[in-house]
């Protein structure tokens, strides 16, 4: 026997639960199983299903892998579980080593969490949103929606397009809210089959109607919203993907200090911090009085800047030619916006060594002042001249000065955290004269030094951190989100309800399906019988 | 103003509490004698949702008021938003009352709320300026809405706990009732927690540490850390000295690897929390004499447990997508604003996102493999401890970018 076709004459696709004309179980003969307990789930209408009806090539069991709810979640579950493991030790991008090497990584977290940091780290949890297996969980994630959205969608769509009127009993008294008049009960099908669809359409629903069958439908189309939201989400980690192609995404941080124009890497762009400024709340401006203990609530974080373009970038050892190309203050949640370039105020260093200041003494007019010496950390000038005959030169400058292990004098990093100068001073006179600066003392290498250099209070200057950004796929990202909200809002605000009415063998047999808030359609059938006064009960099976 | 808006918190409270009162006497007094069931519950849980909504609408009156005051929306601080979070929990908790008309509900819903409340008021109270950081309407637009999502998984929270107070069995021993009995006590470990901060608060019983860490004053000035406990002194921060002698000594040193200079502040809140709640919890077994679950179970006698679960599922269902929105799509276009990344991973972030996975798996469970009832009530009760993670563990214990001052 052709068990996909069925009694009422309509051909099946293998697979096929329920006969797609009829809605009489197909299966239900073979297996010579009580209705009931035979008939299966409404969640896909019955339909024929790829990954419920061929398993014999490996495209198949792949197909059938990923379409698979269970692993669905069991992938939902292990990233879950896989995110809060990266959340017991701070990741890497927070932890406060300022220059990390490796090591100093790998000490940090033994250092700070003692044998489980070591572990943490030995297992590469310390970077783990970013691991390869990471991201293959998500790579998997999207897999199985894309899968589970069209192993289901397609059948799904056949299905809903044709309402399903006039069905077999068994389909109707295999739904979950089932109830049928007592064959006695004095009802006229002609009357109050139109009586009931008047009534339902007055509640909004949509009616399919033949001589002694009425099917009243609502709200079909939240059935879309799991695979429009699931669409939402492909097109999210389309988004995410996106920003690895070059061109796509730019991540640069830029230290910079008042009056400094840098260079942005990897664009053609400069960007000059003009002021920076920390601003504090004022009491007058508090809300109410406040015990700070001595401590002040900041206000601002605010650099004014400008942007230049060089317009000579394409031209490989061109001098740079700058052209302003925005300008204004840069403050937290208020990034400068260029064209697809933001940057944002992200980072200050506050009261940092800017220039060294020192008075010029000539210990041969009794000390006497004759000049002074200002010594910019950043951008030393070779020579410069203190006074009328007098110059200094700068011989050598190490801005971090180490001794290194040849004995030679070196630098660590190339910020001033310890600067040191080798000098000369020369006279018109004729004299000319070694010194060096380290550590606030000024040595002479002659033993009685015509000129001596007597530390002044250094300028202090504030570096402000900025970053700069380009996110071009954030558009395809956001726009990702919104599909999702629709799907989920269509999926989960409205429900699809249907109502089968249906007079046979001298029954009325009422019937209800919906995919959510059975409470509410069993309310509304129950106004329905009541309103029409018929002598049916509804019975709520307990399963979904 | 400030002090208009806090009075009419504290009005909230009382209101809240005595409409629990109200709606407990309201399910469970309908045996007493010469009464009619029915008409007991009608006029008693009538009234008790009156007080509800008044209580909900001199909430409401706080933040408005907070609001003017402050010059930017009540949701800055710990002690702001968890004020905020329980007015979306009583939000919540009126629509699906309307929806459903379950007296009951109220009568968990509603101390759920005054709990969520009473820990708002361990917070510091002040309203500060903003930090440059929060200076942006997504504040408002991004903590209200992530807010809402979370009161309204709340109430599917209490929702489930319904239904499985209303269908374990409590006759023998199962390991359901065992659980259940766990998540009364922890409920109770908070409550334990809330009346002891208060009460030692008033009491002006604190502890002085002196740390070995330095920080630096805003005058410039080196000083030595300080922390001050409310509370008796169990757990002393390590290699601290007691400035300021409490009403005990401290029986331990906090272990070192325990960052930040709260960390053993906290520890020490959390085992006076634990120990109340077990003398809380041990109390009230002696009291009743069966199970608390047990004693608990009169109260949603007779009701269908498919309509327990169905509102649980229901205020899931309407949480899922605004919580989506607010903790994670707003969350991520302020990001985007203030930080130049959409997503970076940080620890609230993180869990945000694993609140959203572990939902986005109930309602898969739910609808494609058919978990319903007793396994969907078991994973609403484990989606509002995740919650829970979120808001209040990550603020205060890993440290991060949404970490709130003062706490």
């Amino acid at each position: 026997m052709d068990v996909r076709k069925c009694e009422c004459g309509h051909t099946n696709p293998v697979g096929t639960m329920l006969c797609e004309s009829c809605g009489k179980p197909v299966d239900f003969q073979e297996s010579g199983q009580p209705e009931q307990a035979a008939f299966p789930d409404m969640r896909y209408e019955g339909m024929a299903r790829r990954s419920q009806t061929y398993s014999r090539t490996i495209i198949d069991r792949i197909w059938n892998f990923f379409s698979s709810v269970k692993i669905a979640i069991a992938l939902i579950l292990i990233t879950l579980i896989a995110s809060a493991v990266g959340t017991i030790f701070p990741q890497q991008d927070y932890i406060p080593v300022p220059v990390s090497t490796e090591a100093d990584i790998a000490r940090f977290y033994g250092e700070t969490y003692g044998k489980i940091g070591e572990i943490y780290y030995a297992l590469g949890f310390h970077n783990l949103y970013s691991s390869w297996w990471f991201k293959t969980l998500l790579v998997f994630i999207g897999t199985s929606l894309v899968i589970c959205s069209l192993d289901r969608v397609i059948p799904l769509y056949k299905a809903l397009s044709r309402p399903r009127l006039n069905q077999h009993l068994s389909f109707l008294k295999g739904q979950k809210l089932y109830g049928n008049s007592p064959e006695e009960a004095s009802i006229d099908p002609a009357a109050a089959l139109p009586a009931a669809a008047d009534f339902l359409a007055r509640k909004g629903y949509r009616l399919f109607r033949e001589e002694n069958a009425l099917l009243a439908e609502k709200a079909r189309f939240s059935r879309w919203g799991p695979y429009i939201n699931h669409i939402g989400l492909i097109i999210f980690l389309f988004g995410v993907l996106l920003r690895s192609i070059p061109g796509f995404y730019l991540d640069q941080f830029v230290w910079v200090r008042e009056g400094q124009t840098v260079s942005i890497p990897e664009t053609p762009y400069y960007v000059k911090n003009v002021a920076y400024k920390t601003e504090y709340w004022d009491e007058s401006e508090m809300p109410e009085k406040l015990n700070l203990n001595g401590g002040a609530i900041p206000k601002t974080y605010q650099t004014d800047a400008v942007l230049y373009v060089n317009k000579n970038a394409d031209l490989p050892g061109a001098k740079p030619e700058l052209a302003e190309v925005a300008k204004g203050p840069i403050l937290v949640n208020h990034p400068m916006i260029y064209e697809d370039l933001a940057i944002y105020q992200s980072g200050v260093k506050e009261m940092e060594l800017g220039a060294l200041n020192f008075a010029v003494l000539d210990r041969k007019a009794g000390n006497k002042q004759v000049g002074s010496l200002k010594l910019d950390l950043y951008a030393p000038q070779t020579e410069q001249q203190v006074a009328e005959g007098i110059t200094v030169r700068v011989l050598d400058y190490f801005p971090d000065f180490v001794m290194g292990n040849d004995g030679k004098p070196a630098t660590k990093t190339n910020q001033p955290n310890n600067p040191m100068f080798a000098l000369e001073i020369a006279s018109a006179e004729g004299v000319k004269e070694k010194l060096v600066y380290v550590s606030g003392t000024v040595i002479s290498d002659s033993k009685d030094p015509r000129y001596a250099l007597e530390v002044k209070m250094p300028d202090f200057i504030d570096i402000s951190g900025l970053m700069v950004r380009k996110d071009k796929a954030v558009p395809v990202i956001y726009f990702g989100a919104l599909i999702f909200m629709v799907g989920v809002v269509m999926g989960t605000y409205w429900q699809h309800r249907r109502i089968w009415v249906q007079w046979e063998n001298g029954r009325l047999h009422l019937a209800g399906h919906t995919n959510k808030n059975w409470f509410g359609l069993r309310k509304e059938m129950e106004l329905l019988i009541a309103k029409m006064n018929w002598p049916v009960t509804l019975v709520q099976k307990g399963k979904s | 103003m400030i002090t208009i808006s806090n009075w009419l918190l504290n009005a909230a409270f009382i209101l809240y509490v005595c409409s629990s009162i109200l709606f407990v006497v309201a399910v469970t007094g309908k045996q007493w004698s010469g009464r009619d069931p029915r008409e007991h519950e009608r006029r008693f849980g009538g009234l008790a949702y009156i007080l509800a909504v008044i209580g909900f609408l001199s909430h409401a009156g706080y933040i408005v008021t907070r609001w003017i005051a402050s010059g930017h929306s009540p949701t800055s601080n710990m002690f702001e938003f968890m004020a905020f979070l329980d007015f979306c929990i009583i939000f919540a908790y009126l629509i699906l009352y309307r929806i459903y008309r379950l007296t009951v509900l109220g009568a968990f819903v509603i101390p759920l709320g005054i709990l969520m409340l009473g820990y708002a008021y361990v917070f510091p109270k002040e309203a500060t300026p903003l930090i440059p950081a929060l200076q942006s309407y997504w504040l408002q637009i991004h903590v209200t809405t992530a807010a809402l999502g979370e009161g309204i998984l709340s109430v599917g929270f209490a929702a489930g706990l319904m239904y499985l107070v209303r269908t374990v069995p409590q006759q023998g021993k199962s390991r359901a009732n065992l659980w259940l009995e766990i998540v009364l006590s922890v409920v109770l470990m908070l409550v334990g927690f809330i009346v002891l901060d208060s009460t030692f608060s008033r009491l002006d019983q604190n502890t002085v540490f002196q740390l070995p860490t330095q920080q630096m004053t805003n005058t410039g000035q080196v000083v030595n850390q300080q922390v001050t406990y409310t509370l008796p002194a169990i757990v002393a921060p390590a290699g601290a000295t007691i400035v300021k002698q409490g009403p005990m000594n401290p029986l331990m040193e906090a272990p070192t690897w325990m960052e930040g200079k709260d960390a053993a502040r906290k520890l020490n809140t959390m085992i006076w929390s634990i120990l109340s709640g077990l003398v809380l919890y041990g109390g009230l077994r002696l009291l009743v004499r069966k199970r608390l679950g047990a004693a608990l179970q009169r109260t949603v006698e007779g009701i269908e447990p498919e309509l327990l679960d169905e509102i649980s599922y229901r205020a899931i269902a309407i949480g899922y997508p605004v919580f989506t929105l607010g903790a994670l799509i707003f969350a991520m276009i302020w990001a985007e604003e203030a930080w130049g990344r959409f997503w970076g991973w940080d620890p609230k972030e993180t869990w945000a996102f694993i609140v959203w996975l572990f939902y986005s798996a109930y309602l898969h469970l739910r609808l494609s493999r058919g978990w319903v009832g007793e396994k969907s009530a078991w994973m609403s009760v484990i989606g509002f401890v995740i919650i829970l993670i979120t808001l209040v563990v990550v603020n205060l214990v890993i440290a991060g970018l949404h970490s709130y001052a003062g706490v």
